[in-house]
């Protein structure tokens, strides 16, 4: 190994130069994703969380078992083979999913299933007293729930949702495996073009700036929540 | 119906590709077992370097770890294997899965430790210290024993979302399990390979799932 042989393979300015534009089409793809997958995954998260939380009669034990069964198994597998799997398993029950829905069910019910925990962590740590409260004004159940409950449950889940999501956004580059235009298939895809690992390098800079802030963020948060409570052994 | 059961769970496929699945299923848990052991040595390494509060020790460890959680485990495992031979440095996929799965998991697993060790209170390494223990005794009599106690729960987390990752060896063209159920698939041209694959991670981290349910119910009773 020579400086040379690192200049021209890892860092050759030329072929970053011309690969960004590539790139920066990637980096996009990956937003959009990101942010169609949230939205999907939160509602979602959302919607599975308050069904688990209502408590309706003869109703709400298949429910609990089912939404539990379907959380459990999707913390329980792999993103990529999930993914692998929507993409071509789609065509067997005759749906065309495109590489870019097949990304976004697969990541947004794995976020569904992380968010529906979080927001009922959040909602079943409201007091049982607020509730009673709420229902003896005479709201309705979806009252209670719409105007008490979810204001606060919502607001309590954000910095773990925070954390979670950003943690799916960077499994997207799994999607890669289905040929999602996303950053590091075009990545890998003009490095086959030029022979040059250069644009891998290149991405991998652009993934540490995209996410860095982020994590960075989290362990601030998470920090400043420990020296909160600060209890020592 | 049928058709479902024809597609997804086709017996018929299931027998015929049967010597891909259990030379990927032995590649796997080696992969899994091997690369799990390496990144929690490597994390619980990092964890302890650090909290011997030295800055100039500290900081490229602090870079070190945020720097790897913000690279996603792929494009680290693509480098290793892909980058790395244009300077002269080529590895089998193994390997290269082996290193970028312990670099990348031992980041995740410093930050936790780092968290438990944080957690003891400061009294007690002083207390060791002055009864004449080094610096590696109270950390390996003291201090490690209650911290890995503390972060028990965070730690089936993270190992649960290691695991998972370790598919992620498969396009490195590691022959695990999904990387042989890839092939399997193409052969037959059935979604079944990669059933078979999504089984086996679901038997192994089931468990740990499980688990970690366990460990949020007890926190909510507490």
């Amino acid at each position: 190994m020579n400086l040379r042989a690192l200049a021209e393979y890892f860092f050759n300015i030329d072929i970053m130069y011309r690969a960004l534009p590539a790139l920066l089409s990637g980096v996009w793809v990956t937003v959009k994703v990101s942010v169609t997958l949230m939205v999907f995954g939160f509602v979602a998260g959302l919607v599975l969380a308050v069904m688990r939380t209502s408590h309706v009669r003869y109703l709400s034990r298949p429910v609990n078992i089912l939404i539990r069964l379907y959380v459990n198994l999707l913390r329980a597998s792999p993103s990529l083979v999930l993914v692998v799997l929507v993409y071509y398993g789609s065509g067997f029950i005759g749906i065309e999913l495109s590489a870019f829905w097949a990304t976004v069910i697969t990541f947004g019910a794995c976020l569904s299933a992380f968010a529906e925990e979080i927001f009922r962590a959040g909602i079943e740590a409201i007091g049982k007293g607020q509730v009673e409260a709420a229902r003896a004004i005479g709201l309705t159940h979806l009252q209670t729930m719409r105007y008490v409950i979810l204001p606060w449950a919502i607001r309590a889940a954000i910095p773990t949702l925070t954390n979670s999501s950003i943690g799916i956004s960077k499994d997207i580059s799994m999607a890669s495996a289905i040929a999602l235009p996303e950053l590091l298939k075009q990545a890998r895809h003009i490095q086959a073009l030029v022979a040059n690992p250069t644009p891998l390098i290149e991405a991998a800079i652009i993934y540490v700036l995209l996410f860095f802030p982020f994590v960075r963020l989290t362990s601030f948060l998470e920090r400043k929540r420990t020296k909160k409570g600060s209890k020592h052994i | 119906m049928d058709q479902l059961i024809d597609a997804f769970f086709n017996i018929d496929v299931l027998l015929r590709t049967k010597e891909f699945y259990l030379y990927g299923l032995t590649t796997s848990l080696r992969l899994i077992v091997f690369s799990g052991m390496c990144a929690m040595g490597w994390g619980l390494l990092l964890s302890v370097i650090r909290n011997s509060n030295l800055r100039f020790i500290n900081y490229p460890i602090i870079v070190y770890t945020d720097v790897l959680r913000s690279l996603p485990i792929l494009a680290n495992m693509l480098l290793l294997y892909y980058a790395l031979p244009f300077v002269g440095i080529s590895m089998s996929s193994f390997w290269a899965a082996t290193i970028a799965l312990s670099l990348t998991g031992g980041a995740y697993y410093a930050e936790i430790f780092r968290s438990g060790i944080e957690v003891i209170h400061r009294g007690q390494t002083e207390a060791a210290r002055s009864l004449g223990l080094t610096y590696l005794k109270t950390m390996r009599y003291v201090i490690l024993p209650q911290a890995i106690r503390v972060v028990l729960p965070p730690l089936t987390t993270n190992t649960l979302e290691f695991i998972k990752s370790t598919a992620a060896a498969s396009v490195v063209a590691l022959p695990d399990i999904l990387n042989e159920a890839m092939q399997a698939q193409n052969v037959t041209f059935s979604p079944t390979p990669l059933m078979v694959a999504l089984v086996f991670y679901i038997l192994v981290c089931y468990p740990l799932v499980l688990l970690i349910e366990h460990f949020e119910n007890s926190y909510h009773k507490r």
